[in-house]
């Protein structure tokens, strides 16, 4: 796992370039989810440059950690991700949405490498990641799980009934080898969670359902890693991460506003968001310090 | 004659989720990836002689049926052979779960319905699959197979084993004589010709099969021949077999444990209207709902037993 500084920067320094091919993919398509991808998106980069282990040139690599995004809305985030990764080429990345491309709107296992179940329908890759993490357990060796397991569930997700299912049968079944990770940016479509439905105690209730429970700040690199590490030193039960995190967050006009949760942007105020990260990345880059990465 | 629990003087009568819950429990020792999900039904389901013997393969759920299919897929796509059991109501409901986890997801899921239609009894109409081959024949790369009796059960289950695709294999609680001869063969996708005939073709599958042979018995006693045709595979369907079928008999009566609305009398209609159009008779439970009673006696009250079904057989000739 990166712990040395240059490595964090080069997390930092390459976030500005996920938003801005995560955003410009969204207004190519002329429709997605920029609120939710935005605020998943540092943790998804988190993921696959140094918390799993992986081969990009090897998707089917049978002792590969498995990463499940059950909020599959925000698949533009992973996409993106996954591109830099080396699992498929940038060039791709516009062409989400369209007939024939292989990124389809919602993530679709079968089609798009590095993507490990299909989702789209929420409270559901949750309950397939239990099972990846069972079979995991089934594969032990002396060395320990073949493989762990992350997945990504959205708050207004958290509303669906199996997850709370999925919540109870994990600790059961004492998964220390999957990672729940709750992007928690506090809108759904149809407003802020609190107002729709709230969940509120939400770390209490993960603690009622015996998860190892850790709190990060999910724009912060080091804050991230820090809890995935705290996630791996957790034995006999699983860790549910709450990833405090802001919609929209990186372009200041998105940031925590509930309209861009499933809207695209026009090509002009794509044009303002990359002028934004653009900015951002060189003062980033040159100071070694944006408002990015010092995680507000 | 012809109720479905009765058993023949000398007839091998087992209950298809009996046959089910011994193939697994006896395939499980040489298929080291054979696993099995269960919500809390062990007992109905007959998964508890595979959970007794294989415990650390055998996942016990809850009753909560979502997650059970969603893990089933999970434990998939990384290489197990899951059979996930409830009732067929149960399982089929959670489509949303079937249609996305595991047909979108392209895992290898053996979803195991057991208790299919009003030959449940008592229970009533909530436990009683009717719906649920019209839900599952409707997905995409989905294959659906009802077995006749226990020699066909096994059959189906070992053919599971290294059958690429999602599969749903519908269960009996009731008894089933037996249809197929020792050392049958089963052939996933190919509809089995129990009886030969001119006059007519019945069509069944699953709890109606044996049935469906005793009433051509009593129909050829009226001077009617009968061709029973046995089609455990409701999805791909055997169309080249039942077209023959309609070419050679010109009508087919479909007989079902299951609404007549997309199950089997659905399939065989769509498969038929295409390639060899004739008249078609869909017999089974007719859109209502199902209700409490004796096994033997629902299925003489829709219809269902050898005497039911050569009444509506004789009807539909005229």
């Amino acid at each position: 796992m990166p712990k040395d500084p240059e490595t964090l920067s080069s997390l930092k320094s390459r976030a500005f370039d996920l938003r801005i091919d995560n955003l410009t993919a969204i207004t190519a398509a002329a429709s997605g989810h920029p609120g939710g991808t935005l605020s998943a998106i540092d943790i998804m980069q988190a993921l696959f440059f140094g918390e799993m282990r992986h081969r990009p040139n090897e998707p089917h690599w049978p002792d590969r950690d498995r990463f499940v995004l059950s909020k599959g809305h925000a698949v533009p985030a992973l996409y993106t991700v996954l591109a830099h990764a080396g699992y498929f080429s940038r060039d791709l990345l516009p062409t989400l949405r369209r007939l024939g491309s292989p990124l389809q709107g919602h993530p679709a296992n079968f089609i798009t490498p590095g993507i490990e179940a299909s989702t789209g329908s929420l409270g559901q890759g949750f309950s397939v990641a239990i099972g990846m993490a069972l079979a995991s357990k089934l594969d032990r060796t002396k060395d320990g799980d073949r493989f762990r397991v992350y997945t990504m569930i959205g708050d207004g997700e958290s509303q669906e009934g199996q997850i709370w299912e999925a919540a109870m049968a994990a600790p059961k079944y004492g998964l220390d080898n999957l990672v729940v990770i709750l992007d928690h940016n506090k809108g759904q479509i149809d407003g802020f969670v609190d107002e729709v439905m709230s969940l509120n105690p939400i770390a209490d209730k993960w603690r009622a359902f015996n998860w190892h429970v850790v709190t990060c700040d999910g724009h912060d690199y080091a804050s991230i890693q820090a809890a995935f590490a705290e996630a791996r030193a957790t034995k006999g039960k699983p860790t549910f991460i709450l990833a405090e995190t802001i919609k929209g967050k990186g372009v200041s006009f998105m940031e925590g506003k509930i309209g861009w949760h499933g809207v695209a942007p026009t090509q002009a105020q794509l044009e303002d968001a990359v002028r934004e990260l653009r900015a951002a990345k060189v003062a980033y880059d040159t100071t070694g310090g944006g408002r990015l990465a010092e995680g507000n | 004659m012809g109720a479905p629990v009765k058993n023949e003087p000398g007839a091998t009568s087992v209950a298809s989720r009996d046959a089910f819950g011994d193939a697994i429990a006896r395939l499980g020792e040489t298929h080291p990836e054979l696993v099995v999900l269960e919500a809390d039904l062990s007992e109905s389901t007959r998964s508890k002689k595979f959970a007794k013997k294989f415990p650390e393969r055998f996942f016990q759920m809850g009753i909560a049926e979502a997650n059970m299919l969603g893990a089933a897929a999970g434990l998939s796509l990384a290489g197990k052979v899951p059979f996930c059991c409830s009732f067929a109501a149960f399982v089929s409901a959670r489509f949303d779960q079937v249609r996305m986890s595991i047909c979108y997801s392209a895992a290898n899921v053996r979803i195991v319905g057991s208790h299919a239609g009003v030959g449940i009894g008592e229970d009533g109409y909530s436990q009683m699959g009717l719906e649920d081959i019209a839900a599952m024949r409707s997905l995409p790369t989905m294959t659906v197979i009802q077995p006749a009796d226990d020699l066909e059960t096994a059959g189906a289950v070992e053919a599971l084993l290294t059958h690429k695709g999602p599969a749903f294999l519908r269960t009996t609680r009731q008894k089933l004589d037996r249809v197929n001869k020792e050392g049958y063969k089963f052939e996933l996708g190919k509809g089995v010709t129990l009886v030969d005939g001119k006059d007519l073709t019945i069509v069944a599958t699953g709890g109606t099969v044996g049935p469906a042979v005793k009433a051509a018995a009593l129909l050829a006693k009226d001077g009617v021949s009968v061709r029973v045709i046995n089609i455990h595979t409701i999805k791909p369907i055997d169309v080249a077999l039942l077209a023959k079928a309609a070419r050679e008999t010109k009508r087919i009566l479909t007989v079902e444990d299951h609404q007549i609305t997309g199950g089997l009398g659905g399939a065989v209609c769509e498969a038929l209207a295409e390639v060899e159009p004739v008249k078609i008779r869909r017999h089974g439970v007719l859109d209502v709902f199902g209700e409490s009673g004796t096994p033997e006696g629902l299925y003489k009250h829709f219809k269902l037993d050898a005497d039911g079904i050569a009444s509506v057989a004789r009807d539909f000739l005229g």
